[in-house]
């Protein structure tokens, strides 16, 4: 049998999760020997015309991580989804958007004003802009166009299956590859990991008190966390309770809180209103002033608790002023 | 604003309490503004913020949670845990482009009909003022289920 064709490719995210393919270290050897990696610009030299050369559905499998915010990702994305049979948005952002899917919270514009034009160690004079195309002697050059939204890999193609993280973890990397060459995926649409809260899988889930209320929550940087103990218990804002496992806890086991990158358990829409909702009930008080005051120690609740998932939320970033 | 405006609220209220206010609002034949849908809960706890999101991005303008007074809860606490998540709520939706004032926590009792009327009213006249909210074109079109399914 011939080995699957694999193809893995980045749109807007840090390069972390090309980082976490290289990561799986010696369990590389096993993929690369198991598969057949047709495309993978970071790492290997094969180029669009390449991908454009082979008939659709040739790639087995294609890895795509990063949000969409520009044209030629968009355009790389349904390249890649007629040429391949499945597709798998690798990491938080493909899946939800991710820290890139943050910048919904402002506009197209109030980003192109700053950064071209009121960044202090900015020089445009000319207030140049780029534009998608421009005229030279030569002839005509052409830019990616930046979108007005931030999109996940889902609102642009159609994806297979989903592996959460910022990045996904070697073991899940690794599970699912083993899941695909064996052939025993689950129902279309699955997110690889678990669907069970992050607590399950920390070590100070047993110290986590029967009633849990917390009477002002702390920054990371403000206390020394003991780690044998619940971090949230501690005031740390930590959003395991909602959060998906899979992970093995491994920032808790850092002395991290969970920040939320294995996104939502199953049966939850909205990751943002629906840690906002599990937080907020746990503090402990009755008096209006004291909570705003308590919760003038979130200072951003919509970086907080949508930090991986605006673009996929229910509202999908700000409303926009023009309505 | 166009006086064509109609606002669309939609409320929450709880069973044992804001509901039972309306009910006797009604059977007294007090008049009051139309423009509250009324969902009924077992409690101002059961209202998710997912649910307040879900009415934002489906076209309503305001969203009215009604709840028992302080200490009068018939689960003991459910309307302590809203009145946590709706303040820390606000705050999101502002950062979100929603402006806090369109989303209203009241205690309203089950002998309260009067003060139902006028919260009602004052609400919806409060929300056309604010003009309408339409979500609608900066919601992402998705085909993530995630999106789609009601929560």
């Amino acid at each position: 049998m011939a080995k699957p064709k694999v193809a893995f490719y980045w749109c807007s995210s840090c390069g972390g999760c090309e980082e976490a393919v290289v990561d799986l270290a010696e369990g590389i050897l096993q993929v690369v020997e198991a598969v057949d990696i047709v495309f993978w610009p970071v790492a290997l030299d094969f180029k669009r015309r390449d991908v454009e050369a082979m008939p659709d559905g040739a790639i087995d499998v294609c890895f795509i991580n990063g949000a969409i915010r520009m044209s030629e990702q968009e355009a790389m994305a349904k390249l890649l989804r007629r040429k391949s049979k499945l597709v798998i948005a690798y990491g938080s952002c493909a899946w939800m958007g991710g820290i890139p899917g943050l910048a919904n919270l402002t506009s197209k514009k109030a980003i192109f004003d700053y950064v071209y034009h009121q960044a202090p160690t900015i020089g445009n004079g000319s207030a140049v802009e780029p534009l998608p195309r421009t005229e030279v002697p030569e002839g005509e050059l052409e830019l990616p166009e930046f979108s007005e939204k931030v999109r996940t890999l889902d609102q642009t193609i159609e994806v297979d299956y989903y592996l959460p993280g910022c990045p996904p973890t070697p073991k899940i990397t690794l599970e699912a590859v083993e899941a695909i060459l064996k052939g025993a995926l689950p129902e279309k649409g699955s997110v690889l990991a678990g669907d069970r809260a992050l607590c399950h899988e920390c070590k100070a889930n047993a110290s986590k008190p029967e009633k849990l209320l917390i009477k002002e929550f702390k920054r990371i940087q403000e206390v020394i966390p003991d780690l044998s103990k619940c971090l949230l218990a501690q005031g740390l804002l930590c959003l395991g309770p909602v959060t998906r496992g899979g992970c093995e806890a491994r920032c808790l086991k850092a002395g991290m809180p969970c920040t939320g990158c294995f996104g939502p358990l199953e049966k939850v829409h909205d990751y943002g209103a629906k840690a906002l909702s599990a937080l907020a009930s746990i503090v402990d008080s009755r008096d209006e002033a004291e909570l705003t005051r308590i919760f003038d120690a979130i200072p951003d609740p919509a970086g907080t608790f949508y930090r991986y998932s605006l673009p996929a939320s229910l509202l999908g970033g700000k409303r926009s002023a023009e309505g | 604003m166009s006086e064509a405006f109609n606002p669309r609220i939609v409320g929450f209220f709880c069973n044992w309490c804001t509901y039972l206010a309306a009910d006797l609002a009604g059977t007294s034949r007090m008049k009051y503004a139309p423009n509250v849908r009324v969902v009924r809960t077992m409690c101002s706890g059961r209202v998710d913020p997912q649910l307040v999101v879900w009415a934002f991005r489906n076209g309503a303008d305001g969203v009215l949670i009604g709840g028992c007074h302080p200490g009068d809860c018939h689960y003991q606490e459910g309307n302590y845990k809203t009145l946590r998540r709706m303040g820390l709520l606000r705050t999101m939706l502002a950062q979100l482009g929603i402006q806090p004032e369109r989303l209203r926590l009241e205690w309203i009792s089950a002998s309260e009909g009067e003060r139902l009327r006028d919260v009602m009213n004052e609400f919806s006249a409060q929300i056309r003022q604010l003009g309408p909210l339409e979500t609608k074109s900066s919601v992402i079109s998705s085909q993530s289920s995630v999106a789609q399914a009601a929560p």
